[in-house]
């Protein structure tokens, strides 16, 4: 699960590499339209619908991840 | 008023009846005399907007317009029309590179192609009154762009050019085929897509008369479409957006 979820993220900013502590509204390919595709694909992907809210207090890789480990539990 | 705004008299069919825009569509007809047929795949909520309809003499009629032998029961159940309202429409919101096909399918079906199908057949079955009004629900999104947003404006672009080629082909019966393009909206189908607080927000500013649109707003001019005030009036595609694409 743990590789899955580094490959999508690497397709949707388009990076070589992601580490669980980066904030990834750092990357340089963040925007509107990434962090559509991002909820979009924790929808498609995993089932989970995140709201703005919740989102915007998700700030590393990590949290994201261990986010979708709590919900996909 | 004179009353040639009236819709007192006709029989009008509404597709995606059950919620928003179609709901409200459905309630303000009735207001004005229609006797209103309407449709959605979620019978719960068709049961709410019977509840909310003035009057009597309604009927929910469940269908899914993404299934086409549902889409031919519906036009056999339903009786000689004097008005269509396809308002039936969903939006998922995606990037270009991450839209998979079945994305697309749902999209153009539900919002395009089921229309068509029922429109073919209601014209198959003589159901459809001369003199009649079709009128469909597009979005501003088929004219102007945002991001996220291709597969829902090209389904909606497609309802565009649609409208004005069914138009032109039902004129000899005098049946009139135009369609609405709204802006935003306060529905609930905002809630079911990705478009975060901050993005509203932001897009709140674009629009000059200073709210998003109230489903009433968009249901008036549907009524005026429906009506023998818009007699003359075929093949056109309507803005109705607080100003948004002038901004």
């Amino acid at each position: 699960m743990e590789n899955d979820f580094i490959e999508i993220l690497k397709d949707v900013f388009e990076v070589d590499e992601i580490g669980f502590g980066d904030r990834f509204r750092d990357y340089d390919s963040w925007s509107s339209l990434t962090n559509i595709a991002l909820i979009a694909m924790l929808d498609d992907e995993y089932d989970i619908i995140i709201d703005d809210k919740e989102f915007r207090g998700i700030e590393t890789v990590e949290e994201l991840f261990n986010e979708i480990k709590i919900r996909t539990a | 008023m004179n009353d040639v705004f009236t819709l007192k008299g006709k029989e009008i069919l509404i597709t995606g009846a059950s919620k928003g825009i179609g709901r409200s569509i459905a309630v303000i007809c009735s207001k004005n005399g229609a006797e209103v047929h309407i449709t959605a795949r979620n019978s719960e909520g068709l049961e709410n907007t019977m509840n909310l309809m003035h009057t009597n003499g309604h009927d929910l009629h469940t269908a899914d317009l993404g299934i086409t032998e549902e889409v031919n029961a519906l036009a056999k159940e339903l009786p000689i029309l004097d008005g269509l309202v396809l308002n039936a429409g969903i939006v998922k919101t995606m990037p270009v590179r991450f839209i998979k096909e079945e994305g697309i399918d749902v999209t153009f079906d539900v919002n395009i192609k089921g229309s068509i199908l029922l429109i073919k057949q209601l014209l198959k079955l003589k159901k459809i009154r001369e003199n009649g009004s079709i009128c469909f629900i597009s979005s501003v999104a088929s004219k102007k762009m945002t991001v996220g947003n291709a597969i829902y404006s090209a389904s909606k672009g497609a309802i565009n050019s649609f409208t004005k080629s069914l138009a032109l082909e039902l004129a000899p019966k005098g049946i009139r085929v135009n369609a609405v393009l709204p802006g935003m909206v306060k529905t609930n189908i905002l809630q079911d897509s990705s478009i975060s607080e901050d993005d509203l927000k932001n897009h709140l500013n674009k629009y000059p008369i200073g709210r998003f649109g109230k489903p009433e707003d968009i249901s008036y001019l549907v009524v005026y479409l429906l009506s023998n005030a818009s007699a003359w009036m075929t093949g056109s595609l309507l803005t109705i957006d607080g100003g948004y694409s002038i901004s």
